[in-house]
């Protein structure tokens, strides 16, 4: 419980921002997210535009997984649809951008529907297989289809806004990080009304959820499909982001990432989604710049990639063994202590 | 199709079900590890290569003669899986199953990470102990490796399911496996099951993977032999025998003839989407348990 802030109506009760502190800290954000372009370097700014990216995929991923708890290891494979539809709308049609990123992320939704038809039968982790092998039934067509450019893949041209042409890391900035806060801000939303309500109880208990008159297959088929959603959104700003987009591009080893992600930072929260995707995009890269500051540093990056797999799995275990609920409870934690202070420490 | 080539067909036929008796064995150990203890080790493949890699440092790099090397690259590999049900899966007892399935992926990244560190990347061969004389049956050829590899895991197959038929641990283990609460109340060291579960796939993995290292050379990417095995427990069930053993045969003559007919690449698809079809018809796959939840 926080101290001082009593609620009167409802309204107050169920809103997303619920306290002053928070809307103080929140605008701090955003004037930061504002300022970051203009005094980060390059590399900086690149990470940014990934990190938002990863923040946006996990999101969905958490809708899914940590939300209605249907897991799925098919999430790059739904960025990959998104990636796609952008780089062929691109090159083929030259349609504007915002339409081709709607238009990656209602086919990534459509594959996402597809793949979710079994859910209703197939559960737990005979699913979370099920989708592996969907997202190996779509690397097989980007790969073999000529439609997408077969294995060499498809070269994207840079997103253009009043014919000034999205090229650098801090011009894409500026369309990437609005569209993933309007994701996250969509989603936090999602979990105030009745469909997130019942992913919710889905959740919990799928058969308690139909007792109380939820439909399973619907929900759980919206809940595919907005997932996918968000995936193929994601995905259509990775194409923009690297501008080439091949069916190596997505391996299930991302899928592993995005779900590592969610695990890492704390599955069914917003939050989580975000400290996660931001942690482990953030852990590899702060390897690399130990192992530059470590003398003797060149002989160490052959070691650099090994390394960095054992650390993803460790990680992976790590929080699943000590720390089960998350960075966002590690988060609350902290917020707690300050809240409680000084009156209890 | 008047001159189908039905010698051609028998002998590729032949290749996939002796590559289907590797996967089998392979299954084996999974299933082993999934009845006893809810676990899916989804690091089933990168177990295999821990156990391979053993093999080779100690056949190729200690020079250990062969009737040396495999049985302790065995006895290491069952020591790995002891290390992994202790520090990995014990604390876990009790959370819900997407959290165990997690830890074996995070364990199959340290495993994949490890052997890239300590043998590097590259593809390695494994000195060959198999006999290379051809072996025809009929007319058709069959590569001695793949033949003398289906060999081996038949027998293996054969001694493990004797084993847990009539030795007490495995009695126990089955016990395990039918009721956890009776079997505690009947005086069955649960954990030790479980641990004895993980050794003794830990082992099984092993031994198919130095046969499938020898075959194909080993290299740090052999997990993905891991992943067809997935298929086949999940075609056969994940918690049936019967299930790893049908559909490792089944699986192992898909790919075969997928390869042979349609092209490497399709091998995968043609497995993903028998997999598809499987979970379409029958959720829990063809042989596993179908529970009934109640609330």
């Amino acid at each position: 419980m926080r101290i001082g802030t009593l609620k009167e109506t409802y309204v107050a009760d169920a809103a997303l921002f619920d306290s002053r502190t928070q809307k103080v800290w929140l605008a701090v954000a955003a004037a930061l997210l504002v300022l970051f372009p203009f005094m980060a370097s390059d590399y900086w700014l690149y990470l940014a535009c990934l990190v938002s990216i990863n923040v946006a995929s996990a999101t969905g991923l958490n809708i899914l997984t940590g939300y209605t708890g249907l897991v799925s290891l098919g999430q790059a494979a739904f960025m990959g649809l998104g990636a796609y539809t952008v780089a062929v709308l691109e090159t083929k049609v030259g349609s504007p951008f915002v339409l081709n990123l709607l238009a990656g992320g209602f086919v990534a939704m459509l594959g996402g529907l597809i793949v979710g038809i079994p859910s209703l039968r197939v559960k737990g982790l005979y699913l979370a297989i099920a989708t592996i092998a969907a997202s190996f039934i779509a690397h097989f067509i980007f790969a073999n289809w000529k439609f997408t450019g077969g294995t060499g893949g498809l070269s994207v041209p840079p997103a253009t806004l009043f014919g000034l042409p999205l090229d650098t890391s801090f011009r894409l900035y500026w369309l990437i990080v609005p569209v993933t806060v309007l994701m996250l801000l969509g989603a936090a939303n999602l979990f105030r009304t009745r469909v997130g309500r019942a992913f919710i109880a889905i959740r919990d208990r799928d058969i308690s959820a139909e007792v109380l008159g939820i439909p399973l297959l619907r929900y759980k088929l919206l809940s595919f499909g907005l997932s996918s959603f968000y995936a193929g959104v994601a995905g259509g700003l990775w194409a923009y982001f690297f501008r080439v987009v091949t069916p190596e591009s997505f391996p299930l080893l991302m899928s592993i990432f995005f779900l590592a992600a969610i695990i890492v930072g704390g599955m069914g929260s917003i939050l989580g989604g975000i400290l996660g995707a931001v942690f482990m995009t953030m852990v590899p890269e702060l390897l690399k710049l130990v192992v530059d500051l470590l003398p003797g540093g060149s002989e160490l990056t052959v070691f650099l990639s090994p390394v960095r797999t054992v650390i993803f799995g460790l990680l992976i275990i790590g929080f699943l063994v000590f720390e089960p609920h998350g960075l966002a409870e590690v988060w609350r934690r902290i917020r707690r202590f300050f809240h409680l202070w000084p009156f209890r420490n | 199709m008047a001159n189908f080539d039905w010698a051609y067909l028998f002998e590729i036929s032949l290749t996939g079900i002796a590559g289907g008796g590797l996967y089998a064995l392979a299954a084996l150990a999974f299933v082993m590890v999934y009845k006893a203890t809810r676990v899916v080790n989804i690091a089933i493949g990168e177990m295999l290569m821990a156990g391979a890699y053993l093999f080779f440092t100690f056949a190729s790099m200690f020079a250990l003669p062969l009737w040396l090397a495999i049985p302790a690259a065995v006895l290491g590999a069952g020591l790995l899986g002891a290390v992994i049900e202790r520090t990995m899966i014990r604390p876990l007892l009790g959370e819900p199953p997407i959290s165990v399935f997690m830890v074996t992926v995070g364990l199959a990244s340290v495993l994949v990470g490890l052997v890239e560190m300590i043998w590097t990347a590259d593809q390695r061969r494994l000195p060959d102990f198999m006999p290379t004389k051809p072996i025809m049956i009929g007319d058709a050829f069959l590569a001695p490796k793949v033949f003398w590899g289906a060999m081996i895991a038949v027998v293996f197959i054969a001694a493990v399911l004797l084993v847990f038929r009539f030795w007490r641990g495995g009695v126990a283990l089955r016990a395990t496996a039918s009721d956890q609460a009776a079997a505690y109340s009947v005086g069955i060291n649960v954990p030790r099951v479980f641990s004895l579960a993980w050794v003794a796939s830990g082992m099984l993995a092993a031994i198919s993977g130095i046969i499938v290292g020898s075959i194909g050379g080993i290299s740090s990417s052999m997990g993905v032999f891991g992943l067809s095995v997935l298929v086949v427990v999940i075609v056969g069930g994940l918690d049936s025998v019967l299930g790893a053993l049908i559909g490792g045969l089944l699986i192992g003559l898909i790919e075969a003839l997928a390869g042979a007919y349609l092209g490497g690449e399709y091998k995968l698809l043609a497995t993903f989407i028998v997999l598809v079809a499987v979970l379409l018809v029958r959720p829990y796959g063809l042989f596993g348990t179908h529970e009934i939840e109640r609330l």
